[in-house]
């Protein structure tokens, strides 16, 4: 029924196209050079469907963003209003000692130093984050698998310091781990092959990879990592985070531009400015804005000197983790051949949680791995593990083994954790002999596409693609993210609700990542669970038909959009 | 007065009256003259040249990048790591061929440790591998607390912080307090991490020479002035002072008293790495707080990885509450990073309780430091660098060549020429280019308590044949 429509979809949207372009040429302009046009029709503020445009993609690329209920907007905004107006008075209280003060204080001796901290610094985290606070780093006590245990913490002063109860909550339906392919296990092959590696090897290694910390495990590891993602070779390290952070001033620098989504990660953000490069920002997934900065990036070379770039590079995401949206990789591959850039792809959470052989966004849309000049991901997600790689051209990975940061000064990764990669990474290639994996590929894909399609017919609002196992469910005022979570705990629900200034201040959200280990039963009292608490507090602000059919929803878009 | 005023009013309208046509457009013609001249460009812009679409399209064309990365020469000295088989304890197979291990960082041996072995096992057993997520998001287990808790305790600090990557620690540390526009003094000897996260920081970084207090104090002093000539924004700059414990790039210690009175006399915060130093200096292993009995509030934040003494992986950060706790919501590498997987955490927890168990384990390092030092010394052609309590020792070619590149062959070779011989060395790697000062080459030698008399007998007279050899 999806498909149907969408691919129905896709044909009305190229219609609409080919009408414009002829006018276009009718009005005498000179043929566009552009390889996706400028769509005046689309106000830049607005966010909506997104439809693929292009023969690019094989099957339909459907992306919805609904705009956020204008009432709901400036109610949000009140909320932070208020919030922020008794927040003056809690601090104004405090420092005529009328409220007892929780935050830790500056020595009496360093009192006349430099403060440490601005003030403003702090309110946000004082008198808005503590109010919610317990919402987070809720400790577990065991696997964080599909269900988890937690400890239970209680807190006497309003979220300043929290105490154990002794007790443990069993059994929690865990909604937020990135677990997508249900590795993290503590039982089972990847196990086993985990803890005769603890025996065999220890768990550290004491040196880097340059000096001493060049195991056998790792290597083999390099190897299965290169042969799973299609590429020549590929390197490992120790951490995600770093991976991007200490690798990326390696292939860029000063007179080179990098050109990144708004919605980067944090640790491609700093990769790029620990580089030294130019940095400029394109909108999120937004292929116009991308081009335009290309164009006026070659042509108008460096600021101030004119001089041309040396090089320039995109950085992408797979999945962006906040949005849940999905990279559209054919156009930018097409466009970074156009114009001779080079392409970061950063797998962190599609690896492993896409494509129909798991290998991440390439895969997903049928692409050619050499076409993706640095391929990076992580392990800590689909592969229940930790640590990064980045796969490539030889003559790639072998410039970062010489160059890479964390390669010279960090220590290599810890044999345990690469075994578990190894494990989980054959068991998803069928290495092992079982088709466990392609079940556990096909359980992923089944699990994303039923949860999605349930929250939207319940009317909550809900972002991202619809493949996406990342799944967030618009909340927008602050008070529902802790609303929202404490009541899904009082469920034996765990989800993950992230608020300013991980989203845009008023887009509050909670955010549901899919596994392969969840069964349908327990979606279903996820989602039973879900559906009450958002109609306890209010949640279903879609305004689109529910119970219909997408289609006829995308069709009202083209249409109202076709002036 | 006030009559006079008027007249003059009455004439001048009288005379706008009177005047010809002729005059009175003039006069227009000039005050719209002179708005024209007000409000245009004193001086007349080029006329801009647009490009046009097909110039636009040929420069496009015409524009070619540099390759992503450039040639790497087939022969490169590092371009094939040495290949370790089996755990990198102290016995290690290098390339093929079983070894003592002079080379890693396991100062206390406790890397193929079964006590140590056993808990991360159990952990394993009980967690998995993996975290699958963030520390605030459902990423923070109970271990992991534990572990901080212990930490702090071990320290004697209020408050500790785990990492889950030894380098992202300090490097994160830093750039949490220490923002644009603020001060950050740094020896220059001070590793990589730190650079990274001085670079992060975005703010003035003074570099004093290595072990100078009275450069150190020049600076200070120049910035007081500076200070007393702009007392309002100097009431708004932070101050830091970055220095290592035990300095990876040198071996010798920072003169931390010295630095603590300097800390009081202008004002500065002492943030202090202690990868090298942790477990390994002091009466208890504390570090170098303990070595020079400074008191551990004396320093705003120390940091050390998990990854050197406690064999484990890992960093951690810790200090004060009011000072650490900030990291929580500000360390990237800690919010924006999976956390440390439980059973690192576990493993690093049961070296902590055999550290505390048995300090009598430091004197012995402390004991074997003080040996290959000595016996290390008179080396034909190589100088040791680095104190006798420092467990990983720098030798240096006494005479350079004049060329690094040469000076790393002769010191390859002399690596290779041991490793032959069943004693395991490195070079000390950096980055030529991306270091601030770089250090000169040498090979690095790790002492572990592992190691017995006859073994670091063996190593350096092995050491010394190679010299005699190569260098000569």
């Amino acid at each position: 029924m999806t498909q149907n429509s969408a691919s129905k979809l896709l044909n009305g949207y190229a219609l609409h196209q080919t009408k414009q372009d002829k006018k276009a040429g009718g009005n005498g302009f000179v043929k566009n050079h552009c390889l996706f046009q400028q769509k005046r029709y689309r106000r830049p503020a607005e966010k909506n469907h997104h439809a693929s445009c292009t023969s690019l993609y094989k099957k339909p690329f459907v992306e919805s963003f609904e705009e956020t209920p204008l009432l709901v907007a400036v109610l949000t905004y009140m909320s932070y209003g208020i919030l922020t107006i008794f927040g003056y008075l809690r601090d104004f209280l405090r420092d005529w000692k009328f409220e007892k003060c929780h935050l830790a204080r500056e020595r009496e001796v360093q009192k006349d130093f430099v403060p440490l901290y601005q003030d403003f610094e702090n309110f946000y985290t004082r008198n808005l984050y503590m109010r919610i606070r317990d919402n987070w780093n809720r400790p577990l006590c065991s696997v964080p698998g599909a269900k988890m245990d937690i400890v239970e913490q209680v807190t006497h002063d309003y979220n300043w310091t929290f105490k154990d109860t002794g007790n443990i909550m069993k059994d929690v339906l865990n909604m937020g781990s990135y677990n997508y392919l249900g590795f993290a296990e503590n039982t089972g092959a990847c196990a086993d092959a985990a803890s005769e590696c603890t025996m065999k090897y220890g768990v550290g290694v004491s040196s880097t990879r340059q000096e001493i910390g060049n195991l056998d495990k790792l290597e083999e590891l390099e190897k299965l990592v290169a042969s799973f993602l299609g590429v020549e070779s590929s390197m490992v390290f120790g951490m995600g985070f770093a991976t991007n952070s200490t690798n990326i001033p390696a292939l860029t620098g000063k007179g080179c531009l990098v050109l990144s989504d708004e919605l980067n990660h944090a640790s491609l953000v700093l990769g790029a400015r620990l580089s030294g490069s130019t940095i400029r920002v394109f909108k999120h997934n937004n292929m116009q804005s991308l081009e335009k900065l290309l164009r006026d990036a070659i042509v108008h070379g460096q600021p101030r000197t004119h001089r041309p770039w040396k090089k320039i590079l995109i950085i992408v995401e797979g999945i962006y983790s906040m949005e849940g949206s999905i990279v559209r990789l054919p156009e930018v591959i097409a466009l970074k051949k156009k114009y001779k850039a080079y392409l970061y792809l950063d797998e962190a959470h599609s690896i492993g949680a896409l494509g129909p052989r798991g290998r991440g966004v390439v895969d997903y849309f049928g692409l050619d791995p050499s076409d993706v000049d640095i391929m990076m991901g992580t392990f800590t997600k689909s592969f229940g593990a930790a640590g990064g790689y980045i796969g490539g051209k030889k003559e790639l990975i072998d410039y970062l083994g010489l160059h890479s940061h964390s390669a010279v000064y960090a220590t290599s990764m810890s044999p345990p954790i690469a075994q578990q990669i190894i494990t989980s990474m054959k068991c998803i290639m069928g290495e092992d002999g079982t088709t466990l994996g392609q079940e556990r590929l096909c359980q992923l894909s089944e699990n994303t596409t039923y949860f999605r399609r349930r929250l939207h017919e319940m009317g909550f609002i809900i972002y991202g693609n619809n493949d996406s196992p990342v799944i967030p469910l618009m909340l927008y005022m602050p008070a529902k993210i802790g609303a929202f979570g404490r009541e899904m705990m009082k469920r034996n629900i765990g989800i993950v609700g992230v608020g300013f200034p991980a989203t845009p201040i008023i887009e509050s959200r909670a955010r549901f990542c899919v596994s392969a280990a969840h069964t349908r039963e327990m979606l279903d009292k996820a989602l039973n669970a879900i559906s009450e608490v958002g109609d306890l507090i209010q949640l279903k602000y879609s305004r689109k038909n529910r119970h219909g059919s997408e289609g006829t929803d995308c069709f009202s878009f083209l249409e109202s959009h076709q002036d | 007065m006030a009559s006079g005023q008027q007249w003059v009013l009455v004439e001048m309208v009288q005379a706008f009256y009177e005047a010809p046509a002729y005059h009175l457009i003039l006069e227009g013609i000039l005050i719209l003259w002179i708005i024209r001249l007000l409000f245009s460009k004193t001086y007349k812009l080029q006329e801009r040249s647009d490009l046009t679409e097909k110039e636009k399209e040929e420069l496009i064309e015409e524009w070619q990048p540099e390759p992503l990365v450039p040639p790497v020469s087939k022969d490169h000295p590092s371009l094939n790591y040495d290949v370790v088989t089996g755990p990198p304890s102290h016995k290690i197979i290098v390339n093929g061929k079983e070894c003592i291990n002079f080379a890693s960082f396991n100062f206390l041996g406790l890397l193929d440790n079964e006590r140590v072995k056993l808990k991360a096992l159990s952990s394993l057993k009980k967690y998995g591998v993996g975290t699958c997520g963030p520390r605030g998001f459902y990423g923070t287990f109970d271990v992991h607390l534990e572990l901080e808790e212990r930490l702090a305790r071990f320290m004697r600090t209020e408050e500790a912080i785990i990492y889950s990557y030894g380098f992202a620690t300090i490097a994160s540390a830093i750039p949490a307090y220490s923002k644009r526009g603020d001060i950050i003094f740094v020896d220059e000897a001070a590793c990589f991490s730190i650079q990274k996260g001085l670079q992060a920081s975005r703010s003035f970084v003074k570099y004093f020479k290595h072990n100078d207090m009275e450069d150190l104090e020049r600076l200070l002093k120049e910035q007081e002035i500076e200070d007393q000539r702009n007392p309002r924004k100097a009431k708004v700059i932070r101050r830091f002072i970055v220095v290592e414990g035990l300095y990876i790039n040198t071996a010798d210690l920072c003169p931390l008293p010295e630095l603590v009175k300097l800390k009081y006399r202008y004002k500065v915060r002492l943030f202090l790495e202690e990868s090298m130093s942790f477990g390994v200096l002091g009466e208890h292993g504390r570090g170098v707080t303990e070595h020079f009995g400074v008191n551990m509030d004396d320093i705003d934040l120390i940091s050390a990885n998990m990854e050197n003494a406690l064999a484990s992986i890992g960093g951690f950060c810790c200090g004060r509450s009011f000072v650490i706790d900030h990291q929580r919501l500000s360390g990237q590498g800690y919010c924006f990073s999976a956390s440390l997987p439980p059973m690192l955490a576990s493993a690093a927890i049961e070296a902590l309780d055999i550290m505390e168990e048995d300090p009598g384990i430091f004197r012995v390092l402390q004991d074997k430091c003080k040996h290959v030092h000595e016996a290390l010394q008179g080396t034909p052609g190589l100088k040791v660098v680095g104190e006798p309590l420092a467990p990983a020792l720098h030798l240096q070619l006494e005479n350079s060549t004049g060329s690094r590149t040469n000076d790393l062959k002769l010191l390859r070779a002399i690596v290779n020429y041991s490793l032959e011989r069943h004693i395991a060395l490195t070079l000390a790697r950096y980055l030529d280019k991306e270091e601030r000062f770089l250090p000169l080459p040498s090979i690095r030698v790790v002492v572990t308590v592992e190691q017995t008399q006859e073994e670091i007998e063996k190593a350096a007279q092995c050491i010394r044949e190679a010299a005699v050899k190569i260098l000569k």
